[in-house]
């Protein structure tokens, strides 16, 4: 069989199958593309730490509580992640989503109307607030670092107004809402079943991909590449599953998370309009030139932030079945940037994925629930999510330093 | 010859109180390379900036297939059929050489087709015997050479009508050079018009059948390459024409406002 027409030049390194795949992420690590090495060994650390302070750390019962709770950030988490992917900053998630959710409880319990009508008016909300930002960012040149903050302030005040004198509204427990977040779990069988479809697509979708590029003439995966992945899949989520499934299982609200990751995952690596966040983000000028229209990126991605922001809002108050003055405030705005930027997205645009949103809220989340069960306040928790933060900040500009001595920046 | 295809007419661009272009005039035709030649700050990057829709004209008109045309952004330059590779060349470094040479024109909007763009770029890679190892490396890995070549790539993507290239031979090897000039007369048997500014005469006498020239941003002269000597060129590239004084003069402003330009641009 001839070779490849990728891989003609006589200066590529040979590496095929398992062992050169295992070969070409050892030397992609070495030169600095870390990936989510760092997460994942941060997180092992975390595990064992907290796990030896405290056994529960790792109980079943922690871990479903653990997956329900980090929802609402990584979901505005998203939305951050897709901003700092253009190079702008949202600072505003969390006073977003708080709005949003007061407004939606207004609506849904003092006005009596439909919980989607309520839902679907706080996601309007939020596509409008992120809608002004791009505006004025577009129009004024604002940086949006400023935009941002003054949403922070504007928006909790308008949240406190909306809430009225009264200043906190409790969602009814046996509304649709509530029992979504609290108590929506996938039936066992649904969860596995769940778990072996993601598997076996996987594996076709990436032999058909091989198959397509075989045809082509380029180099492909391997079969028995794509089935160890598969199985590492199958084997690795399957095992968390059961785990899960040991105590209350999988929640809905969990695999809505999921799949808004999956799908921005989507949106970011096989589309057009993920192919410009990221140019846009590497070279502003560069992407006008080559004909993106860059300021309907920016807005576009706003609108897409601030939308996200509205449902990590709603679902935050759905969990909480209440809200107060408080929603949306304290740490969440800092977490939901924190999340995206501990998962790998770069603050300096360009770089970053979806998936960064999952893995960053999974690691602030641990912390903080690991040291609520130490019975350590919150002055820790954010002393330690702060030094987790600033850690997180530094191997990634080590990294950096490393990929550009081995030109790979 | 056949028909032209671009036209420009009284073109003039004002950055404030700077005059960077005075009322060009410039006709590219089909199967035509047309070299634009002239000191630093001439105004040729800002003629480039003006046909890709990076900045508007002042005044004048653009006539593009018979067609009077407006080029409010680099979107219109597109829509028309005409492609530029920039000097400073505008690729995104945190992107590979695929998803830089299909930027703002990937195939399946909705869902990439990333079999097919690499297929074609190594295609577009290959016709410049381009030397690249993989199309799947970012930009900031490859040198000043590669760059310049996948840029070039990236404007023959979407078969353009006309083919603007700003100092293209500047970071090349000698190979490189000898392929670029070699594409630039494929592209001329195409039936494309080129525009091309350079600073090498040697470029310019191998491959441009219409030398025009530009000083202190206005037209200085248009010639048949094979009917003019370098010497002439380079005459009417410094405004060596007269006598010694007055050249000695000429090159002083020409450098004074040459230079506010150059930076403007």
């Amino acid at each position: 069989m001839s070779t490849p027409t990728d891989l003609l030049d006589e200066r590529l390194i040979g590496r095929a199958g398992v062992r050169g795949a295992a070969e070409g992420m050892l030397d992609r690590v070495r030169s600095g593309d870390l990936g989510v090495l760092p997460v994942v060994i941060g997180l092992l650390v975390i595990g064992t730490v907290f796990q030896l302070l405290n056994p529960i750390f790792l109980s079943s019962t922690n871990l479903v509580n653990l997956t329900l709770e980090l929802v609402p950030v990584g979901v505005m988490a998203l939305g951050v992640v897709c901003v700092l992917l253009v190079g702008q900053i949202d600072l505003s998630v969390g006073s977003a989503g708080g709005l949003t959710s007061a407004v939606m409880a207004v609506l849904f319990v003092s006005k009596g109307m439909p919980a989607v009508v309520a839902v679907l008016a706080a996601l309007a909300l939020g596509a409008v607030i992120g809608w002004i930002y791009g505006q004025i960012l577009n129009r004024f040149g604002v940086p949006s670092f400023v935009i941002t903050m003054a949403g922070l302030l504007g928006l909790l005040g308008v949240q406190l107004y909306v809430l009225g004198a009264q200043g906190s509204i409790n969602l009814p427990f046996d509304s649709s809402l509530v029992a979504f977040a609290q108590l929506a779990f996938l039936p066992p069988w649904l969860s596995y079943a769940l778990v072996v479809v993601a598997a076996v697509w996987l594996f076709l979708s990436g032999h058909l991909h091989a198959r397509r590029r075989r045809r082509a003439g380029l180099s492909a995966r391997s079969v028995n590449l794509l089935l160890a992945r598969s199985a590492a899949l199958l084997v690795g989520v399957g095992a968390v599953v059961w785990y899960l499934n040991q105590t209350r299982g999988v929640g809905w609200m969990f695999v809505l998370f999921l799949g808004l990751v999956l799908v921005m995952h989507y949106v970011l690596s096989r589309t057009r309009f993920g192919k410009s966040m990221y140019a846009v983000g590497g070279n502003a000028e560069a992407a006008r030139r080559a004909g993106i229209n860059v300021k309907a990126v920016y807005t576009s991605v706003f609108v897409l932030c601030s939308t996200f922001a509205a449902v990590g809002g709603v679902l935050a108050a759905a969990r909480l079945a209440a809200v107060n003055q408080a929603s949306g405030g304290g740490d969440v705005n800092l977490n939901a940037i924190a999340a995206a930027v501990i998962g790998g997205t770069s603050l300096f645009g360009g770089r970053g994925t979806a998936f960064a949103a999952l893995l960053g809220i999974v690691v602030i989340q641990a912390i903080s629930s690991g040291l609520t069960l130490l019975n350590l306040d919150s002055s820790f928790r954010f002393m330690v999510t702060g030094a987790v933060l600033l850690l997180a900040v530094a191997v990634d500009s080590v990294a950096r330093r490393s990929r550009v001595s081995h030109g790979r920046a | 010859m056949s028909g032209t295809v671009l036209s420009l007419r009284g073109i003039t661009k004002t950055f404030g109180a700077v005059a960077a272009l005075t009322a060009i005039d410039l006709d590219v035709r089909r199967g035509e390379v047309v070299a634009v030649v002239g000191d630093n700050g001439a105004g040729k990057s800002t003629l480039v900036k003006i046909l890709s829709g990076v900045h508007a004209a002042t005044e004048g008109t653009i006539t593009f297939e018979g067609r009077q045309v407006t080029i409010a952004g680099p979107a219109d330059a597109h829509a028309l059929g005409i492609a530029t590779v920039f000097q400073d060349l505008a690729l995104c470094e945190n992107l590979n050489v695929i998803e830089n040479l299909f930027l703002g024109q990937e195939l399946g909007p909705y869902r990439l087709d990333d079999v097919a763009m690499e297929v074609r770029s190594w295609e577009l890679l290959r016709q410049l015997s381009a030397k690249i190892p993989s199309v799947r490396t970012p930009i900031a890995s490859l040198s000043g050479g590669q760059r310049q070549t996948v840029a070039i790539a990236r404007s023959l993507l979407a078969d353009p009508k006309v083919v603007i290239l700003d100092e293209p031979t500047a970071a090349l090897g000698v190979a490189q050079t000898a392929e670029v000039l070699g594409l630039i007369r494929r592209l001329r048997e195409q039936g494309l018009g080129v525009i091309m500014i350079s600073h090498n005469m040697a470029d310019v006498k191998a491959v441009a059948d219409t030398v025009a020239v530009l000083r202190l941003g206005r037209n200085n002269g248009v010639f048949a390459a094979d009917e003019v000597s370098e010497e002439e060129i380079v005459a009417a590239i410094t405004g060596a024409t007269q006598n010694a004084i007055g050249n000695a003069s000429g090159n002083a402003i020409g450098n004074v406002s040459g230079n506010t330009g150059g930076l403007r641009s």
